[in-house]
């Protein structure tokens, strides 16, 4: 676990994202028959779709992935392919350690395991999920969480 | 707010971009009708560090700026990190508070990790990598100094994310002037009063060239003892005292004609209300 939090935050490998399949990063539900799902996520139009409304939308979106895909790489070059596989098994068990989606959780086993919580960032401190005004739809999100949506 | 684009997933934290196309829309419209929108609070800063025999000394002036306004006469520019590093912002003022509460928020919690004392080194990885995360759009720029186990070192950020690693820095507004001062007379291992006033002398002339630049030069003087932080060490941009008399005496102006025209006033309504005078 050390030399992986070592090498936690560095950007300068684009190389190793050459295999890493690109994320599409604005596009809206997709509901029956292919076709945008009005219903639950509102109006959409094509330009919404395509063009991130700010230079960092999609950058920050993906930015966890990026970096666990660039860190995987990385530690599969310099230790083999074991040691990317034993942490994300371990990363699956611990993501599975949390209350239903539309309470908060606390993450705690995920968290030590990358190294968030030792560290302070925006989302600590912007928009935290514990203190926003409104609640997620709990039946909705349960259904979507178990795939029967 | 809830995230109505993905209203089945948890919400995580962190910025939310989803007023920027309205933002953007809005700032269009004022644009034609010709107005701006209101703009950040800079610190149009001259920020300045050196380092000397015994260590890193900063220096900051205290101006605020709004635009073409003074926001505020005396707001402190050198921010605390660690025991043994501080750090001077520049640029947008909000953005330079958060990034170094954050850095010093972070280097607590590592050097609690490491149990060691830390060093300046980490806070300008640190504070780099997360610039270049953000594209620059965190205006801040900020020199970091300290003295640590390796000795004394003086780092500068730009808000893009490169840094410079120097004996002399200078940032900000006033950075021209600052830099001519240093560049003139620098030496290396200089004494302490010498640095002292070759850095007071750097931020005075950020402040009387640069407009952004004003009121008095703060000092921040590290070395492997301690930390003096010198608030107001100089304030070269006082008042001066009104050398004569400027008033007119009474009677200068002298009346020549004088109405009076008492306006009728009618009493509608009188009530009383009793205080409580204990």
């Amino acid at each position: 676990i050390c030399d992986f939090l070592c090498i936690k935050n560095t950007r300068g490998l684009r190389s190793q994202l050459k295999d890493s399949v690109p994320v599409t990063g604005l596009g809206t539900q997709i509901g029956a028959y292919g076709v945008q799902d009005t219903l639950r996520s509102g109006f959409s139009s094509v330009k919404n779709e395509l063009l991130p409304s700010h230079a960092l939308e999609l950058s920050e979106k993906n930015f966890q992935l990026n970096q666990d895909k660039m860190n995987f790489s990385t530690l599969r070059n310099i230790q083999g392919l074991h040691a990317p596989l034993k942490l994300q098994m371990e990363y699956r068990a611990a993501r599975q350690i949390q209350r239903l989606p539309f309470l908060q959780s606390s993450h705690l086993a995920l968290d030590t395991l990358k190294g968030n919580d030792e560290s302070i960032s925006f989302e600590d401190i912007l928009n935290d999920p514990a203190q926003s005004e409104m609640m997620g739809e709990p039946h909705i999100m349960v259904e979507y969480k178990l795939g029967l949506m | 707010m809830l995230n109505t684009s993905r209203p089945c997933q948890p919400q995580s934290g962190g910025f939310s971009f989803e007023d920027s196309r309205r933002n953007a829309v809005l700032e269009g419209n004022l644009s034609e009708l010709g107005y701006s929108s209101p703009k950040a609070r800079k610190t149009g800063t001259t920020i300045a560090g050196i380092v000397f025999k015994d260590g890193v000394i900063l220096g900051a002036d205290t101006r605020a700026t709004d635009d073409m306004v003074v926001a505020d006469k005396n707001c402190m520019k050198i921010h605390y990190i660690a025991p043994n590093i501080y750090c001077c912002g520049a640029g947008v003022a909000a953005d330079a508070e958060v990034t170094t509460q954050m850095m010093s928020s972070n280097v607590e919690l590592h050097s609690l990790s490491t149990g060691r004392p830390p060093l300046v080194v980490t806070v300008t990885r640190q504070l780099k990598q997360m610039l270049f995360r953000y594209q620059g759009h965190i205006g801040s720029s900020l020199i970091v100094g300290g003295v640590d186990v390796t000795g004394a070192h003086l780092y500068s950020a730009y808000p893009h994310g490169s840094y410079d690693k120097l004996p002399f820095l200078t940032m900000g507004s006033g950075a021209g002037p600052a830099i001519s001062i240093f560049e003139d007379r620098f030496r290396p291992n200089m004494e302490l009063e010498d640095a002292k006033q070759l850095v007071r002398d750097a931020i005075v002339a950020g402040i009387f060239c640069d407009l952004g630049s004003g009121s008095n030069v703060d000092l921040c003087i590290i070395t492997q003892a301690g930390v003096q932080y010198l608030r107001a060490y100089d304030q070269p941009a006082q008042k001066g005292k009104k050398e004569g008399q400027y008033k007119y005496k009474p009677g200068t102006t002298a009346v020549l004609t004088k109405t009076v025209t008492p306006l009728p006033l009618d009493i509608v309504d009188e009530s009383v209300q009793l205080m409580d005078t204990q």
